[in-house]
């Protein structure tokens, strides 16, 4: 799957984007936050308060509880914050 | 006809407006919006981090909403991204309709929907230091008239 990350969740992981293959057991955007968040000091800062955080699978907002799948594109992102 | 534009270059607000009048004498009413950077707290820059593709998608969810609700002749948004300085326009938004409440009111629409979904990102940049722009709770409160 595809993960990008924007505004300060980039900044703390240190990377905009990369391409990653998890276990199958992780089937839904909460898994992969757990998975994401043993990666290392960056990721665990990032994803510490996941309340601070919003999800997008495939481009469209949604919540943590959704499920996911190889061919997705996963998004990381603080609350928007545009116009 | 909807316009959606998401680009680093500057936009000519008399011309976003006048593309709007489709010379068929239809329009009755125009009602444009701009977003400016405002330079209080000793803000010196904001540079607007995006999300290619979903912007897009997003803005255009709503321009059809917003048509969907009113009847719509033509509409228009223009959204910047980049560093930006104080004073420097950041978003257009104009609706043309054949009468101005129509106008007015899926101008402010989607200019609320634009604030709280469209996946753009401010960091703001003061003194030495760069920090990014907090949700505002209020702006949540704005769009829930629209619910």
């Amino acid at each position: 799957m595809k993960l990008l990350y924007f505004a300060w969740v980039r900044q703390k992981i240190g990377i905009s984007h990369e391409d990653l293959t998890p276990p199958a057991s992780v089937t839904t955007v909460a898994a992969l936050v757990d998975l994401l968040r043993r990666r290392g000091p960056g990721y665990e800062a990032a994803f510490r308060d996941v309340k601070l955080l919003r999800v997008a699978v495939n481009q469209q907002h949604t919540g943590f509880e959704s499920p996911i799948g190889p061919d997705d594109e996963i998004a990381f992102f603080p609350p928007v914050t545009g116009g | 006809m909807s316009e959606i534009r998401i680009q680093a270059e500057d936009f000519d607000p008399g011309a976003e407006i006048a593309a709007l009048g489709n010379g068929k004498g239809t329009a009755g009413a125009i009602a444009s919006f701009i977003g400016l950077v405002r330079g209080d707290n000793g803000l010196s820059a904001m540079t607007l981090d995006h999300y290619p593709g979903m912007c897009e998608s997003e803005i255009a969810a709503h321009a059809a909403e917003a048509r969907r609700r009113w009847p719509i002749l033509a509409l228009r948004i223009v959204h910047r991204v980049g560093r930006l300085t104080p004073g420097e326009r950041i978003v257009f938004v104009g609706v043309a309709s054949s009468h101005r409440q129509a106008a007015f009111q899926a101008a402010e629409f989607l200019m609320d929907y634009l604030k709280t979904h469209a996946p753009f990102w401010k960091l703001e940049e003061r003194g030495a230091g760069a920090t990014w722009v907090e949700a505002r709770s209020a702006d949540d409160e704005s769009v829930k008239r629209w619910l």
